[in-house]
């Protein structure tokens, strides 16, 4: 009998990617509110003017599930998870220079 | 099913004190948080590093864990004592709702059975834990879109309810045009969690393999293009080679070291966003092999009044 191999399509966050509020909570597993620190904590940033008209980048998605699990994990407060999400852009931008020469 | 040394995970005596195992929790825990730590099995590693803490942090498990001593070496086959919890009792089970399906077979051997019951009673759905994977793929992959296999170390559930480690394969595509850096989230297929459709999600990263030929900013391609000085000063039709196959560019004349010309779709694409090929021009000369070869080169410097220092003179 022949296998046919299923290869699972999921979906993929690009620089068109928009979420809502909600959607982003589902995301992150967290309440309204834990968004609204973070977004008072400069750690994200939404685009439109109300919270019903608000829209969350792939970018914005990745800080704030990054966010929650430094939280989670290591009890990190939200100050430090900004701090930290800003030292990890550093490295990583540091690593990429250093590859290329 | 395989001891494991809590001692040894924390890297802390067997005598420490609470206050001990707090701390080197801590700073372990610290070393392998997946979003912060440089080591390849951070994910696995740092959930070792949360059970073995969920034992020694409380003194009742960890008196429990420690009759075993020393006998035993970490990853040794091990199969629990009869009634070797005679004169315990677990209060509580202190799980979080993140941490379901996330225990090893010798933890739930251990500690497992009072949870078990619960779940039984009230039949309770628990929302299995988000898991996040990084995958090295070759840029020309991106390129074209491809199917991938995948091999994740995740727990699964049985059919007796009992929670092992598996290595679970996955058969992934990768949509064209995807970019490094760029996620992947696919429903339901992180930890399993307890319950029907409770898995929690997979987030697979994209990282690129080091390319002898291409380099990937973004969505743009980058390749260096060694011409002769002839191609540059004349200008020629030359072949490029691209991830999609070679086309042909033509140098305009005049052309200088270092000058970049843009081919147009030939970087990373979806079906809305396009990127490009940057081609950046590199001038290489040619040796001097013979005498006539060397004239050339004694008549360009005759006939050609040039100074590429003129710059660098006060």
């Amino acid at each position: 009998m022949t296998e046919q191999t299923i290869y699972i399509q999921g979906v993929v966050f690009n620089e068109t990617t928009r979420c809502t509020l909600s959607d982003l909570c589902r995301l992150c597993n967290v309440n309204t509110e834990m968004i609204h620190q973070m977004i008072a904590e400069g750690i994200i940033s939404p685009e439109g003017q109300s919270e019903m008209e608000w829209r969350f980048t792939s970018l914005a998605i990745k800080r704030a599930q990054t966010t929650m699990r430094l939280h989670r994990d290591l009890e990190v407060n939200l100050p430090g998870c900004a701090l930290i999400l800003d030292l990890l852009d550093e490295l990583q931008e540091l690593r990429c220079l250093s590859r290329r020469r | 099913m395989e001891y494991k040394d809590y001692y040894k995970i924390l890297d802390v005596s067997r005598d420490a004190t609470q206050d001990q195992i707090k701390q080197a929790y801590r700073k372990v825990a610290r070393k392998y948080h997946p979003d912060v730590s440089k080591e390849t099995n951070a994910e696995t590693k740092f959930k070792e590093i949360g059970e073995a803490y969920e034992v020694l942090k409380d003194p009742e498990k960890r008196a429990a864990y420690d009759k075993f001593g020393t006998n035993w070496q970490h990853g040794q086959d091990f199969e629990t004592p009869p009634n070797w919890d005679a004169g315990f009792e677990f209060s509580g089970t202190g799980y979080s709702a993140g941490d379901a399906g996330d225990f090893s077979d010798f933890f739930e051997a251990l500690f497992g059975h009072a949870r078990t019951e619960s779940r039984q009673d009230r039949n309770v759905r628990m929302r299995g834990s988000d898991q996040h994977a990084k995958i090295v793929i070759p840029i020309a992959d991106a390129y074209h879109g491809s199917r991938q296999t995948i091999t994740l170390s995740r727990p699964v559930v049985d059919t007796t309810g009992r929670v092992t480690t598996r290595p679970h394969i996955l058969h992934v595509t990768i949509p064209k045009g995807i970019v490094a850096g760029q996620r992947i989230r696919l429903e339901g297929q992180g930890s399993p969690g307890y319950g029907e459709n409770m898995g929690g999600d997979l987030y697979l990263e994209i990282s690129f393999q080091e390319d002898r030929l291409f380099h990937a900013e973004k969505r743009d391609i980058h390749l260096t293009l060694p011409i002769s000085p002839w191609e540059a000063a004349l200008g020629a039709k030359v072949t490029v080679p691209t991830l999609g196959g070679n086309v042909q560019l033509k140098i305009p004349p005049g052309s200088q070291a270092g000058k970049k010309l843009r081919l147009k779709g030939r970087g990373l694409c979806t079906a809305s966003l396009l990127g490009d090929q940057i081609v950046t021009l590199q001038i290489v000369v040619p040796e001097a092999q013979n005498e006539e070869q060397r004239a050339l080169y004694r008549t360009m410097a005759e006939k050609m009044a040039f100074n590429p220092r003129a710059g660098l003179e006060s």
